[in-house]
């Protein structure tokens, strides 16, 4: 569910929300080498190419950006970009960091 | 061409150290699967392994010789030894210039590995042990075997990810059929339970949190196991030269590449290794009574392997006893192909078909037989073991009784 949605979140999580699809999207063209303007909140998997191998490089890389922890049902039913930029939302959102690398 | 048959067996796994508690295990649905004890687990997605649990080195071995060899190593020397022990031969002079050892390992000796990693990178040592090299290379089994029995015939190793030992295998038939040796010993081992590799594993996220149900509609994902089986090969006419009982017979090879994607199944590429083997072997699809199926447990395997069966089998398909042993002692690797032929012969010679535990519900993509839960008294001439691997290079092997 798209957090504008909810009237409990401020302006300042829309605004962080911006950032944070800007930067899911960037994450994404990156590790599928493929140009940013290929990758919009609209495409999906199958228009990208991108395959369950794919989508798990994927999710590695955000976790990395994000601090995050994904966990593996969550990845299983990802399928197109608006799915996994809520995804990471709702992680970043309920503070799901992953533990600091040592 | 000769006919090639096993001659002797040795295993070491989870769900048995040796032949007669690998068969119990098998017949009752007994599984070796326990909370991993042999690395960190604290922050893994998944707890559970098949362990090769109280295995002391130096039960089997000197101290001397259990340093120079990794794990996964002492594991191929242990089940060897049961397997030339168990085929009678005598280890002639001549026997000993001509014979073969092909071994088959995914990952060699990692643990030793990611401890010499471990002590430079992060406990800032400047030197790691001068044995990482040797204990590390995937050789280190058939090496460790040549030398326990002098063995200085065509020895080598596979690494062909979960098909290595039935790819193994299947060299060390092809060998003895053509007439280059009248007997080899093959098979795999693997020790995979160390941190870092146990780490790369989890960011897979093909191994289950819970527990591994092949083919069952709420399986999420393998286990991972450790042991070897070692198999002795033989020409038919050699084994009865000297008197011995040949335990069955091994009669088709089928191989394959999928060239279709580094990680993903496909059925098109299982189903021709299958075809293959059955060719290979001069029989039909409806001689076959019991197939040892790759079956990890990830929902892209077991549902493509029931397409590549109902592929490579027809009608004859839905007749198949079929199961898939890796519930009970885990995918263990390079050694997969080697412990379920094992379990496929014992199959074959005992008359009845292992069961795959821990299934819960029939999936629309899984239609087959899998000998839910519990071990069924049935016969049949044949049995297949598959092994399709990651980066989609396939092995089926065919037995017969004999």
């Amino acid at each position: 569910m798209p957090d504008e949605m909810n009237p409990v979140d401020s302006t300042v999580t829309a605004l962080a929300g911006d950032d944070l699809t800007k930067r899911v999207l960037r994450i994404i063209a990156e590790t599928q080498r493929k140009d940013q303007s290929q990758v919009t909140i609209d495409s999906s998997f199958e228009e990208l190419g991108i395959d369950s191998m794919d989508g798990v490089n994927i999710v590695f890389a955000l976790e990395n950006e994000f601090n995050v922890n994904v966990p593996d049902e969550e990845v299983k039913n990802i399928r197109n970009v608006r799915d996994m930029v809520e995804g990471v939302r709702k992680l970043v959102d309920h503070g799901n960091t992953a533990p600091a690398a040592s | 061409m000769r006919r090639v048959v096993i001659t002797g067996m040795g295993i070491i796994c989870s769900a048995g150290r040796n032949r007669e508690e690998f068969l119990e295990s098998l017949r009752l649905g007994r599984s070796g699967i326990t909370r991993i004890e042999g690395s960190d687990i604290c922050d893994l997605r998944f707890q559970t392994g098949g362990e090769v649990k109280d295995f002391v080195a130096t039960d089997h071995m000197s101290p001397k010789a259990a340093d120079m060899i990794d794990r996964f190593a002492q594991f191929a020397v242990v089940a060897a030894r049961e397997a030339v022990t168990h085929s009678g031969i005598e280890l002639t002079d001549e026997l000993r210039d001509t014979s073969a050892i092909i071994t088959g390992s995914c990952v060699g000796g990692q643990a030793t590995e990611n401890q010499g990693f471990y002590d430079v990178y992060k406990m800032g040592k400047t030197r790691v042990h001068p044995m990482t090299i040797p204990k590390t290379m995937a050789n280190a089994g058939a090496s460790a075997i040549s030398l326990e029995y002098g063995i200085t015939g065509p020895s080598f190793t596979i690494a062909t990810a979960c098909s290595s030992s039935a790819h193994a295998l299947g060299l060390a038939f092809m060998t003895i059929r053509s007439g280059m040796c009248d007997f080899a010993i093959s098979g795999g081992s693997e020790a995979p339970f160390s941190y870092g590799l146990l780490k790369a594993w989890e960011a897979m996220r093909v191994v289950s949190p819970t527990v591994c149900r092949p083919f069952s509609r709420d399986r999420n994902g393998m286990t991972l196991g450790e042991g070897s089986a070692m198999l002795t090969l033989e020409a038919l006419d050699h084994a009865l030269a000297r008197g011995a009982k040949p335990i069955a017979e091994i009669v088709g090879f089928g191989m394959s590449a999928d060239a279709h994607h580094i990680t993903q199944p496909s059925a098109e590429g299982a189903a021709k290794a299958l075809r293959i083997a059955m060719k290979d072997a001069g029989i039909g699809p409806e001689q076959v009574g019991y197939v040892n199926a790759h079956g990890t447990g990830t929902t892209a395997n077991d549902a493509t392997e029931t397409k590549a069966l109902h592929l490579a089998f027809g009608a004859h398909a839905e007749k198949l006893a079929i199961s898939s042993t890796k519930a009970m002692h885990g995918h263990t690797l390079g050694a997969a192909g080697a412990i379920e032929s094992t379990a496929a012969i014992l199959a074959l010679t005992n008359d009845f078909a292992p069961p795959t535990i821990n299934f819960n519900e029939r999936d629309p993509e899984c239609d087959l037989d899998y000998v839910p839960n519990r071990s069924r008294a049935v016969s049949f001439e044949y049995s297949l073991s598959n092994s399709f691997a990651f980066g989609g290079l396939n092995a089926v092997l065919a037995f017969r009784r004999i």
